[in-house]
């Protein structure tokens, strides 16, 4: 299992600066990726143009939005955003989507809520075809990716799970404890060795954190009761299950390797370049947990 | 804070005694509508981790509640006249009055004020509570009062059931099954007291009203059930409770509070007897409920919490007891399995208990699980034409090996993914199948390097991805395919290698791709229709499987006659080729499926319409093939069992096809669902696909094989234990890295 971090794209208080020079030093750091979140109706960056500008100043790391809510954006335009990242970056883009939990931001947008699963899954098939698209048709850019980039689908319907194993490469889980995760990656490969497609998905999972005194925590605690409160009673649990110490992250980590996730994703809860820093140093120490292969128990 | 309490039952009793332990300064009353002494029901069953959780909640309730309690450890399963017992299983029983009075002094102790003998019409009573719990039941009236809010769902179960004592003194928790002329009974019966037990009693409508107990009192109910269970009673009574024919009702509810007001127990779920969890989780929630108040000043988070962390829990048990439910209400399909298979498959109907915790929890019954299914393949061997000089003595269960004289018998039996299994004249020396990753075929064959490997691994039968019978036939243009003289070379000389190498059968799929096909290897995703190169499609009517795929020609009687052919010269080069099985594949929306479905047969000749006609070109084929495939070779099918979609094939449409398919030699069946068409909405899970394979063997009585991403030995001997498949595919995602 490889470690990546989320860029502070969602934090109130993060500048542009901070998210570039978070994105630099991930990038020399030991992390694999760079995550972002999708918020229409949030104080919140655009995911796809904070990729993008950490395309420019890193040359590593993979990019991935986990997830994008793909419906509210056009589909075409869309499938050239994300080329175009990809080309810039060398191909290092991870797609992730999902329709996404809340009708606000369809209702921001002026997009329709009720067709989203119709849309998400029109849209899976049509972005491959773009990206393959040759001759006359090509849209462009060619993606650095021959068919495009790493395509992962999120939610916890069956129908995501379908859909991961007829469109993507792989899954997206959305938070919780490891064996949620479990569960979740379960179903996703049941459902990918269903359809008949070689090997296993890959498995991308997420998490957050906050590191300091308790007054940090508190302030990260803060931000995941504001940002999911939508979830009504859920949000209680998501902020006790924030990541304060380094034994936390270690667990966590190991439950997560054990379950056969590829990629985690932490997120921070407090937008100061200090949290980036202590995570970095405790991730370097995570070896044991990211070489565990425990997965098909 | 002012608490007021609707039902003086165990949730309600224990959630006013923990608030009041908690905070002596609540003021909580209990309005109950019955006098202190009443009581329906007898007794009661705890887990020992239940006991744990009463231990840290009240430690003096906990301590009368373990001074009255019986403790056992065993389930007893009467079936057939034979007597299966397993043992490993800690419960406590109380009788259900106890445990009433014991939480009544308790709450008395502690100062809750208990109102009996108080019927309630509306909710005026709580006035100026700050709190008010709904403990009043599965008939809750609180609930109702707030029906639109709560968004209550009652689902009866199909059986009848009522609920009586017995004079029988049991020292396990008893299963009965029981036929008459009427039809199948069963007892659910516990101890509880040291005198008395619990008897359930149970049947399918129809039985109930053949048997005359539509019309019956409560002594004639009982007269009868005693005469039915006279074995098993040996002279003792059954004993009345105001008992009354009812059927179960599962309790659901979208939101379990509204302001002030909180449901708890059966308010606000109830779960079938059968995993008798209902006091349990009553009290459970109440634990939960005091807690979340202690801990939150603000009722409105506390009661959320109370919701959030007990849902799920309740979820859990709710579907397990919807399995369990389901298995009683259906166990007339288990009946033709014999006594030790029937009480395993009891015992793991839920799902929440497998062969690796039997034999922990009783090594002995483990021991005996595996040596009745080691005799059972012996046994089964008797109807096949001799195989050497085995004896086929009828096992005798449970009485070891010594009783039999000049049989082949083992001191200890393999577990059962490790006994062999026939079909004709095929022997496979286990239960495992393995199939290689989808790679690219070289002359027609796909996965040579892996299945080399898979062969000198522990898998009994290799099975390679499904191979085109003809060129129109494929997928994609990297299928394994059969249907040229240099196809039929490499295959054999796979085959033979196999074959030399180790004692794994190898057996091959024969596909017709019909309106999937010409499409893109599934590395890129599924049915992605290839840009060059393609072929045109047929199949059973002209609707193209996804809006980008290419639409087909509909199949006149020529092109019928040319693709039969095309399977039955495939089947004649596998023969040759030195395959040990043959299988057809009727599902996942290819051509002979395309024909099953009313999604995509709209035809209007005698191969479309009703189910018998939409057979017709599969059964046709199947025929062909069976009567050039040698006679003393096993052919089974690959069969869409549902489309999971609908307007599609349902569980009962596959179970039909099935039996037709039994009935024109069908030695097997490889059970699949869905991709009929692109969008089904299969719960995918690990082992998804078991519930329909064990309906499937067991109603149809046909062998079944089932994969659904299974994985490990233990998932794997559950389900042959249980009689719910005969051969288990094991996925094995490392084999393509390892090989190619």
């Amino acid at each position: 299992m490889q470690i990546g971090v989320g860029l502070p794209t969602t934090l109130p208080g993060a500048t542009g600066g901070l998210i570039l020079d978070w994105a630099r030093q991930a990038d020399s750091g030991p992390f694999s990726s760079l995550g972002v979140l999708d918020r229409v109706l949030y104080e919140s960056f655009d995911p796809l143009a904070a990729l993008a500008a950490a395309a420019a100043v890193t040359t590593r790391v993979r990019l991935a939005t986990t997830i994008l809510i793909s419906p509210l954006r056009n589909t075409v335009l869309l499938g050239k955003m994300a080329a175009s990242i990809d080309a810039l970056s060398g191909g290092r883009l991870t797609l992730g989507v999902a329709v996404g939990a809340r009708q606000d931001d369809y209702d921001t947008a002026g997009v329709a809520y009720n067709t989203r699963g119709r849309t998400l899954v029109e849209q899976l098939s049509a972005l491959r075809e773009q990206w393959e698209g040759e001759g006359e048709n090509a849209i462009g850019p060619q993606p650095a990716r021959a068919g495009g980039p790493e395509l992962l689908v999120g939610g916890l319907s069956d129908a995501a799970f379908a859909r991961v194993a007829r469109y993507a490469d792989g899954y997206v889980h959305g938070g919780g404890p490891p064996r949620a995760f479990a569960r979740a990656a379960d179903k996703a490969r049941a459902a990918w060795v269903d359809a008949g497609r070689p090997g296993l998905p890959k498995l991308w999972a997420q998490g957050y954190f906050a590191f300091g005194d308790e007054a940090t925590i508190e302030a990260g605690r803060r931000y995941l009761a504001d940002y999911y409160a939508f979830t009504g009673h859920f949000v209680e649990r998501i902020v006790e299950e924030m990541l304060t110490t380094p034994q936390a992250v270690a667990q966590f980590a190991r439950g997560y390797a054990d379950a056969g996730c590829d990629e985690l994703v932490l997120f921070p809860a407090v937008a100061e370049i200090g949290q980036l820093e202590r995570l970095a140093e405790i991730v370097a120490n995570l070896e044991s947990a990211s070489t565990s292969q425990r997965n098909r128990s | 804070m002012k608490i007021g309490i609707l039902g003086g039952g165990p949730a309600g009793l224990y959630c006013g005694l923990l608030l009041k332990k908690a905070n002596s300064g609540h003021d909580i009353t209990i309005i109950e509508r019955n006098a202190t002494d009443a009581t329906y029901g007898w007794g009661v069953v705890f887990s020992d981790r239940t006991l744990a959780a009463f231990q840290e909640a009240d430690y003096k309730s906990y301590r009368a509640i373990t001074d009255h309690f019986v403790l056992w450890d065993a389930i007893d399963i009467h079936y057939r006249g034979e007597l299966i017992r397993c043992g490993g299983h800690i419960f406590a029983g109380l009788a259900r009055k106890q445990l009433l009075q014991l939480l009544q002094a308790r709450c008395a102790e502690l100062g809750v004020t208990l109102r009996y003998n108080t019927e309630l019409n509306d909710l005026a009573a709580f006035d100026g509570c700050d709190l008010i719990i709904a403990a009043d039941g599965v008939n809750s009236l609180i609930r109702k009062t707030y029906a639109e809010i709560f968004q209550p769902s009652l689902t009866p179960g199909k059986a009848k059931f009522i609920w009586l004592g017995t004079s029988k003194v049991l020292d396990a928790f008893t299963f009965i099954f029981r036929e008459n002329e009427h039809g199948l009974f069963q007892v659910h019966s516990y101890p509880f007291n040291g005198t008395t037990s619990t008897f359930i009693v149970e049947c399918d409508e129809a039985t109930w009203k053949r048997a005359g107990l539509e019309d019956a009192s409560e002594d004639d109910s009982i007269a009868y059930c005693e005469q039915l269970f006279a074995q098993e009673l040996h002279g003792a009574t059954l004993l009345p409770n105001n008992s009354k024919w009812i059927n179960f009702v599962t309790v659901k509810n979208a939101t379990w509070h509204h302001k002030n007001i909180v449901l708890l127990g059966d308010s606000a779920h109830t779960a079938h007897f059968s995993i008798g969890s209902g006091t349990k989780l009553a009290m459970e929630d109440a634990i939960a409920l005091a807690n979340a108040i202690e801990q939150y000043p603000d009722l409105e988070t506390a009661l959320s919490d109370y919701e959030a962390v007990r849902k799920p829990v309740i979820e859990l048990f709710q579907t397990a007891a919807a399995e369990s439910r389901t298995y009683f209400e259906s166990v007339q399909r288990y009946t033709r399995l014999e006594p030790m298979q029937f009480a395993f498959n009891l015992l793991t109907r839920s799902g929440r208990i497998s062969y690796d915790d039997l034999r922990l929890r009783d090594p002995y019954f483990g021991e005996q699980v595996d040596r009745w299914f080691d005799d059972s393949y012996r046994h089964r061997g008797s109807e096949l034409p001799a195989q050497g000089n085995r004896g086929f003595e009828k096992p005798v269960h449970g009485n070891g090996a010594a009783q039999r004289t000049g049989v082949y018998t083992p001191l200890l039996a393999p577990p059962p993914l490790f006994t062999p299994f026939a079909l004709r004249s095929l022997t496979l020396p286990n239960r495992l199948v393995g199939s290689p990753v989808l790679v690219a075929a070289r002359d027609g064959v796909a996965g040579a390097g892996q299945m080399q490997q898979l062969a000198h691994s522990s898998v009994g039968l290799i099975m390679p991805n499904p191979v085109a019978i003809s060129a129109e036939g494929r997928i994609t243009s990297e299928d394994g395919c059969l249907y040229h003289e240099k196809h039929l070379k490499a295959w054999k000389k796979l085959v033979d290698a196999i074959h030399q190498a180790s004692r794994a059968k190898i057996g091959i799929t024969l596909n017709h791709a019909g309106r999937r096909g010409a499409v893109r290897p599934a590395r890129d995703g599924l049915d992605r229709p290839l840009r060059t190169g393609g072929w045109p499609l047929v199949s059973a009517s002209p609707l193209p499987y996804t809006p980008r795929s290419q639409a087909p020609r509909e199949l006149d009687s020529a092109g019928m006659a040319a693709i039969c052919a095309d399977f039955v010269r495939a089947a004649r080069m596998a023969d040759e080729a030195g395959f040990d099985l043959l299988q057809l594949h009727l599902g996942h929306g290819y051509l002979l499926a395309s024909f099953l479905s009313p999604l995509t047969n709209q035809r209007s000749d005698e191969y479309g319409g009703a189910l018998e006609n939409r057979l017709r070109f599969p059964l046709e084929v199947f025929d062909a093939v069976r009567a050039v495939w040698p006679e003393q070779k096993p052919l089974a099918v690959a069969l869409t069992i549902t489309d999971s979609a609908r307007g599609g094939l349902s569980i009962a449409d596959g179970v039909a096809i099935a039996r037709a398919l039994k009935t024109h030699g069908c030695d097997l069946l490889t059970i699949l669902a869905g991709q009929t068409v692109p969008e089904t909405e299969m719960p995918y899970r690990r082992g998804f696909l078991t519930p329909l394979s064990d309906r499937v063997r067991n109603e149809v009585d046909i062998p079944t094989l089932v994969g659904g991403y299974l994985t490990t030995s233990n998932q794997i001997n559950t389900i042959l234990a249980g009689g719910r498949a005969d051969l288990c595919h094991m996925y094995v995602p490392e084999l393509a890295e390892a090989c190619e």
